[in-house]
C-alpha cells in the first residue's frame, strides 16, 4: 500500500510539473501569437475571443505571473482548455474528447498487445538461447530502427490502392456516423488493421530483446538449477520460475518507456490520417494552434501517468516483496 | 589546502565521459581491440563510420544541387539520377547525401549534450545521496515519464523555422533522463565498493573520486546511453522535419519524406521518393543498435548469443546446452544430466 501511495504522490507531482510546463511554454512564444492569428483570419475572430486568447497567452495584463498561474489552474479545473484555432470556435476539450477514443483504441490496445506478445516471444528466445530464434534478433533490430511513420508509408504503398481490402486513410468509411452498430464497428476495425500492424511490427522487437536478455540473466540463477534438479517440468521452470522473475524489470521498463512509445505511435496516426490525438496534433502544428497543442500534450501526459499507475499495480501483483514492506 | 594550478591542468585533459585511469598503452590497446573484435560492434562501427564520412563529404560529392530543378520530373531511378527525381526534377540521391550532414550533426550534438547532462545529474545524485538525490531523481523521473516527442514537437513549433543546432539543443535537453537514471543506479552500487572507500580513506577529494575512481567504471553505461540518445535524436529530428516543423529550407531525410508525403508520392507510385530515405534511417538506427548490443555483450558476456549450443557427446547423442549448465563431455556411456536430451537424427 505504501508503495502505491508513494507512486501516486510521484505521479501527482509529475502531473503538476507537466501542467506548469504547459503554463510557461506559451509565455515563451516570441512576439504576439494572437496578433498573428488575427492577421491570418482577418475579421473572422470576435473581439470576445481575442480577449480570452490574450488571457490564455498572458498577453493582456498587468496581472503578475503568479496571478496568471492561479487563473490558469482555475480554468483547468473547470475543464476549460481554451478555444481551438483550427476548429474555431470549438473548445479544445471538445476536439480532444472526439479524438481521444480513437487513440486509446488504436495506440492503447496495440501497445498492450505488443508488450504481451513481445514478452512472450522474448521468454521463448531467452529460454532457448542459441536456437534459430537468436538469428531473428538482427532482423527485429532492423525493424525497430525504422521510424514508425515510414513503415506506415510503405504499408500504405504496398497494401492499399484501388480494389484493395485495406483503406489507406481515415478511421471509418466516409458517410457513416460513429455509433455502436453493425455498419460502423466493422468499418472502424477494417481501418485500424494496417495502423495497428505497423505499430506492432516496429514496437515489438524492443520487448523481445529486453525480455530475452532478462531471461538469459535469470536462467543462470541458482533457483533455476534447483528447480531443474527437483525434476519439475521444463515448462513450469520456464514460466513459473524464470519468466516470472524476468518479467519484473520488463514491467517497470514498460511503465517508464510508455512516454516514448506513445510519442512514436502518434505519428502512425498522422500517416494514416487516423482521427486520433496524433493527427490532431499534426493539424494543430500546421495551423499554429497553440491551445490545441497544449491541450493534447496535457491529455497525453495524463494518460501516460494513468497507464504508469496501472503498470505499478501490475508490478505489485507480480512482486510479493513490494506488498510486504 | 588549495589546489595548485599545475594539478588542475593535469586533471582537465582527462576530464569527461571517457576519462580512463592512466593505464599502460599496451593494455588499453588490447582492450579496445577486444571490443572491436565483437562482430556486431564492428559492423555497427563500420556503418557509422561510413555515415560520418558522408556527413563530412556529402555536400561536395553530391552530383547535383539538391535544390536545382530540372526537366526530368518525377522519374524513377536511372543512371543519371540514381534514386530518381522529385516533382520538381530535383535529384533525390543528392538530397540524401546533403541531408546526411544535418542528421548526423543533430544526432551527435544532442547525444553529447544529453550524455553530459545525464552524467552531471545521475552521478551527482548517486554519489551525494540524501536530499539532493531525492530531488534530482524526481526531476529525472518526471522527464522520463512526460512523453518526450509531443513536448519536443510543441517546443520546436513555437520557434519559427528552428535551425539544426536549436533542434539538437531541444532534443538534448529533453532526453537525458534515461541515462541519468541508469547512471545513478550504477553509481549507487559503486559508491560503497571497497576501492572507493579506500580512496576516500586516503583523503582523495570528492571530485577526484568521482572523476578517476567512479567515472571510468561507468564508461560502458555512458557509451551505451550516448548511442541510445543518438538513435532517439535522429528519429526525433527526422520526425520533426517530416511533420514540417523544423526548417524546411535545409535538407535532411525527414525533409525528403515531408515533400514526398506532401506531393502524394504514394498515390503517384513514386516509391523511389521515400524508400531510400527510410532505408538510410533504418540502416543508421541498426548500426547504432548493433554498437549498443556490442557494448552490452562486452560488459555482460552472458548475453552473447552462444554460437553452438548443440553438442555431440561421445556416445553420439546430441545435447542442447543452456545457461546454468556446464555439460560434462566425459567419454562416459551416459553423459551429461542435461535437462533435455534429444537423440540425433
Amino acid at each position: 500500500m505504501r508503495f502505491l501511495l508513494q507512486r501516486t504522490a510521484f505521479y501527482l507531482f509529475t502531473a503538476w510539473a507537466a501542467i506548469t510546463l504547459n503554463f510557461f511554454i506559451p509565455r515563451l512564444v516570441p512576439g504576439d501569437p494572437v496578433q498573428s492569428l488575427i492577421s491570418r483570419n482577418q475579421g473572422r475572430i470576435s473581439a470576445d475571443a481575442i480577449d480570452s486568447l490574450r488571457v490564455l497567452f498572458g498577453l493582456d495584463s498587468d496581472a503578475s505571473i503568479w496571478e496568471q498561474y492561479l487563473d490558469y489552474w482555475g480554468q483547468l479545473l473547470h475543464g476549460d482548455l481554451g478555444l481551438s484555432f483550427t476548429f474555431f470556435p470549438t473548445p479544445v476539450s471538445t476536439v480532444i474528447g472526439d479524438s481521444l477514443p480513437w487513440t486509446v483504441g488504436l495506440v492503447g490496445i496495440t501497445t498492450v498487445i505488443s508488450f504481451l506478445l513481445g514478452t512472450a516471444l522474448g521468454v521463448g528466445a531467452g529460454w532457448r538461447r542459441g536456437s534459430w530464434v537468436d538469428g531473428l534478433l538482427p532482423a527485429t533490430t532492423f525493424l525497430s530502427s525504422i521510424p514508425y511513420f515510414w513503415l506506415g508509408l510503405v504499408a500504405i504503398a504496398v497494401f492499399t490502392g484501388p480494389g484493395s481490402f485495406f483503406p489507406s486513410s481515415g478511421g471509418y468509411e466516409a458517410g457513416l456516423v460513429p455509433a455502436f452498430d453493425g455498419y460502423f464497428i466493422p468499418s472502424a476495425i477494417k481501418h485500424s488493421v494496417l495502423p495497428a500492424a505497423t505499430i506492432l511490427v516496429s514496437s515489438m522487437s524492443g520487448w523481445i530483446l529486453s525480455m530475452r536478455n532478462m531471461m538469459v540473466t535469470v536462467s543462470s540463477e541458482d533457483y533455476i538449477t534447483v528447480a531443474h534438479a527437483k525434476g519439475l517440468s521444463e515448462r513450469r521452470v520456464a514460466l513459473s520460475y524464470a519468466a516470472r522473475n524476468a518479467l519484473l524489470p520488463n514491467v517497470s521498463g514498460f511503465a517508464l518507456s510508455l512516454g516514448f512509445i506513445v510519442g512514436g505511435t502518434l505519428l502512425v496516426e498522422i500517416v494514416f490520417s487516423y482521427p486520433g490525438l496524433g493527427y490532431q496534433l499534426f493539424q494543430a502544428v500546421g495551423y499554429k494552434d497553440y491551445p490545441l497543442m497544449q491541450g493534447i500534450f496535457l491529455i497525453i501526459t495524463i494518460s501516460v501517468l494513468v497507464a504508469n499507475l496501472l503498470a505499478d499495480v501490475a508490478y505489485l501483483l507480480l512482486d510479493p516483496r513490494t506488498r510486504k514492506s | 589546502m588549495t589546489i595548485s594550478p599545475s594539478s588542475i591542468e593535469q586533471v582537465i585533459p582527462g576530464q569527461g565521459a571517457m576519462a580512463q585511469p592512466s593505464a599502460a598503452p599496451g593494455r588499453a590497446k588490447r582492450r579496445r581491440f577486444r571490443f572491436v573484435a565483437n562482430a556486431k560492434a564492428a559492423t555497427g562501427l563500420v556503418i557509422l563510420g561510413i555515415y560520418c564520412l558522408f556527413a563530412v563529404i556529402g555536400p561536395w560529392v553530391a552530383p547535383y544541387d539538391p535544390n536545382a530543378r530540372s526537366a526530368d520530373v518525377l522519374q524513377g531511378p536511372s543512371a543519371r539520377h540514381w534514386f530518381g527525381t522529385t516533382h520538381l526534377g530535383q535529384d533525390i540521391f543528392s538530397q540524401i547525401l546533403v541531408g546526411a550532414r544535418s542528421v548526423m550533426l543533430v544526432g551527435l550534438l544532442a547525444g553529447v549534450l544529453a550524455t553530459i547532462l545525464s552524467i552531471l545529474i545521475g552521478v551527482t545524485a548517486g554519489y551525494i545521496g540524501g536530499v539532493p538525490d531525492e530531488g534530482l531523481s524526481a526531476l529525472s523521473n518526471v522527464f522520463l515519464v512526460i512523453p518526450a516527442l509531443p513536448l519536443i514537437i510543441i517546443v520546436t513549433s513555437i520557434v519559427e523555422q528552428a535551425s539544426d543546432t536549436l533542434v539538437a539543443l531541444i532534443i538534448g535537453f529533453t532526453s537525458w533522463a534515461w541515462g541519468a537514471r541508469v547512471l545513478r543506479a550504477q553509481t549507487l552500487s559503486l559508491r560503497r565498493r571497497d576501492y572507493v572507500e579506500a580512496a576516500r580513506a586516503t583523503g582523495e577529494r570528492t571530485w577526484r573520486i568521482i572523476l578517476f575512481e567512479i567515472l571510468p567504471n561507468l564508461t560502458a553505461i555512458i557509451a551505451s546511453g550516448f548511442v541510445g540518445t543518438v538513435i532517439f535524436a535522429v528519429m526525433s529530428e527526422i520526425t520533426l522535419a517530416f511533420i514540417g516543423i523544423s526548417s524546411i529550407s535545409s535538407w535532411n531525410w525527414g525533409t525528403i519524406l515531408f515533400w514526398a508525403q506532401g506531393q502524394q508520392a504514394l498515390a503517384q507510385g513514386a516509391w523511389w521518393w521515400f524508400v531510400p530515405a527510410g532505408l538510410a534511417i533504418a540502416l543508421l538506427g541498426t548500426a547504432l543498435a548493433l554498437i549498443n548490443f556490442g557494448i552490452d555483450e562486452f560488459v555482460s558476456p552472458r548475453l552473447r548469443s552462444a554460437g553452438k549450443t548443440r553438442i555431440r557427446t561421445a556416445d553420439g547423442r546430441t545435447v542442447r546446452m543452456r545457461v546454468g549448465f556446464t555439460p560434462v563431455l566425459a567419454p562416459a556411456s551416459r553423459p551429461v544430466p542435461a535437462p533435455r536430451e534429444e537423440v540425433a537424427p
